[in-house]
């Protein structure tokens, strides 16, 4: 009886343990990439990094602030389209769909979209945009990444919606307040902490999008300031000069993959701050 | 007069805003009907010309235009199918670490240390692994999986660091924070009283993690891995990297090979001839489809279990 005893007490404390290690295991790969993008990254950031074009082949020095642009832009495009659309279809979800048919067939779509191969998106942005209007261009980049960012911003919109009480519309619509204000000053109002962090949350998730860029806003070695010309993104450029054979191209890379992972870190653990302040 | 005439326009505002929410969610129909659609056509020429072909067919010669998508389908269900066996031991042991067996003070960090693990762009996985992992694994642990299991043909294949077996681990690394969220949010639905009655009846942390709180969320920790497969399948930038692009298929997983959403990233922008072209959007159809169908029954199985888990 004492050996079934200290067997299952055994058998308790290796599964422990391994549940553990399984913990123990995904933050070490956390840390560890980390790591090696912080250390690879930093000696390619300086003012030039910044500032300049890239460089031909082999030659030193350049940086890569076409690239910064082009990112900037086009995820500033994207969020203007995704977001108030967005919004809106949540809006329909939380406040007028609930459990109709319609609002339960946009709610699933939205989820399978959310998981949905982002390189497809760029082969089907491609065929929409690219394809028929004759060139790469920065608007396709940014509708491509404005499909990614929609169904994300729809359901944190609508989640977050449905956290506002009912009677509090109750009472703004008892006071003769029309529908429509209500949803938009008493609703969203009370909304809006937890948007704005969903809305962070995609915007910084988009920024590192790179599938859906490749066929779409392609690339581009030199400034450019027109929406319907191939643009160069921080994500894409890691993509070519991290396959390209040249120790500088590399050496860059590293040092686009630690902006935008920088980036995409801080904004992540802000939104989770004032998710937690919230709480 | 007046309030009549506030009446009025409220009632207009009223119609106007619900329109508008009503056309934007109707847009998600849309879109989805959309990219169907839009595949569909692009794909056409080589839905023609393959017919059935090309679902079992292993050309793919650019060249003389003949093209086959078995390989493609090949990598990407291989690789995703590796991944979910290497990610779901350790995704529900992160997800029985983060609701069983972590003080409180330790759960909100490891969890969002696990949810930094997702937010990290897909393409820095792909460029890690490449300039970190692949060199590791060819040095240190390709050579002993070739010695030590060589004897099981699917642990063969040149000790590069680069093949159907990295791509698969990466691509479990990353699905690891995807599963382990969503069981940790099943595993927390479990009423407490089923949990007690384990302890009170004397069974140990353990037994009552694997003979109540497992067999209690099974149709829900199914969902959990099924959209980890969904994810898995789509994820491109870490694969690319990865898995060689070779269009051969071969059983030693040691060996390069390729997916759908590598060959689309690799050569999409190098496709010239419409065929070409064809062939590779119809690649893209052929993933999205697959994707639809893994994501819808992940979703019926997640569903399903929160509605009973409510009652």
């Amino acid at each position: 009886m004492d050996l079934h005893y200290i067997k299952r007490k055994a058998i308790n404390l290796l599964a422990l343990a391994a549940s553990l290690l399984s913990a123990v295991f995904g933050i070490v790969f956390l840390f560890w990439i980390l790591k090696d993008v912080l250390t690879l990254g930093m000696p390619a950031i300086n003012a030039s990094f910044f500032t300049e074009l890239p460089t031909p082949a082999g030659v030193e020095g350049g940086g890569l602030a076409n690239a910064i642009l082009g990112t900037l832009m086009i995820t500033v495009i994207a969020t203007a389209i995704g977001v108030p659309a967005g919004i809106m279809a949540g809006t329909y979800l939380s406040e007028y769909g609930r459990k109709s048919r319609v609002a339960s067939v946009v709610r699933f779509l939205a989820d399978i979209l959310v998981s949905a191969p982002s390189i497809v998106i760029g082969v089907f942005v491609y065929a929409l945009l690219v394809k028929p209007f004759g060139g790469f261009s920065a608007i396709a980049g940014s509708v491509a990444l404005s499909i990614i960012m929609l169904p994300v911003v729809i359901r944190t919109a609508e989640e977050m919606l449905k956290l506002v009480p009912d009677s509090t519309r109750e009472a703004a619509l008892a006071l003769g307040a029309p529908h429509w204000m209500v949803t938009v000053k008493v609703v969203y109002r009370g909304a809006i902490r937890g948007i704005t962090t969903g809305v962070m949350l995609a915007v910084a998730r988009v920024s590192g999008e790179t599938a859906p860029l490749l066929f779409t806003s392609f690339n581009n070695s030199f400034w450019n300031f027109k929406l319907t010309e191939p643009t160069a993104t921080l994500t894409v450029t890691i993509f070519n000069y991290a396959l390209g054979p040249y120790e500088e191209w590399h050496q860059m890379a590293w040092g686009a993959a630690f902006l935008i992972t920088a980036l995409v870190l801080f904004v992540t653990l802000i939104s989770r701050v004032i998710v937690r302040g919230k709480a | 007069m007046q309030v009549f005439d506030r009446h009025k326009s409220y009632k207009i505002g009223d119609a106007l805003f619900k329109g508008i929410a009503y056309f934007f969610a109707l847009s998600v129909i849309v879109l989805m009907a959309l990219i169907f659609i839009v595949l569909l056509k692009e794909s056409w020429l080589s839905i023609k010309t393959f017919g059935f072909k090309f679902l079992y067919s292993t050309a793919w010669d650019p060249v003389s235009g003949d093209f086959g998508a078995l390989p493609a389908i090949f990598g990407t269900i291989v690789s995703s199918l590796i991944a979910i066996i290497i990610a779901l031991p350790i995704s529900l042991g992160i997800a029985i670490f983060l609701t069983e067996m972590a003080p409180k003070w330790l759960k909100g960090p490891i969890g969002t240390a696990i949810e930094l693990l997702a937010s990290i762009p897909s393409i820095i996985y792909g460029m890690w692994g490449l300039f970190i992992l692949a060199p590791l694994l060819s040095e240190y642990v390709e050579p002993y999986i070739i010695d030590y299991l060589g004897f099981i043909p699917i642990f063969r294949g040149a000790p590069m660091g680069i093949g159907m077996l990295p791509a698969a681990f990466i691509l479990a690394i990353m699905i690891i924070p995807f599963i382990s969220s969503v069981a940790r949010d099943i595993f927390r639905m479990v009423p407490p009283i089923l949990k007690e009655s384990g302890y009170g009846v004397g069974a140990t942390k353990w037994e009552v993690i694997s003979k109540v709180v497992i067999p209690y969320t099974k149709s829900g920790i199914i969902g959990a891995v099924i959209l980890g497969l969904g994810r898995a399948l789509g994820e491109t930038m870490a694969v690319t990297f990865l898995i060689g692009n070779s269009h051969d298929i071969s059983i030693a997983l040691l060996d390069p090979a390729t997916s759908i959403s590598a060959t689309l990233a690799n050569e999409f922008t190098e496709a010239v001839e419409d065929i070409y072209l064809s062939s590779l959007i119809e690649l893209g159809l052929i993933l999205f489809v697959i994707t639809f169908i893994v994501l819808g029954l992940a979703k019926i199985l997640i569903n399903r279990f929160s509605y009973t888990g409510r009652r």
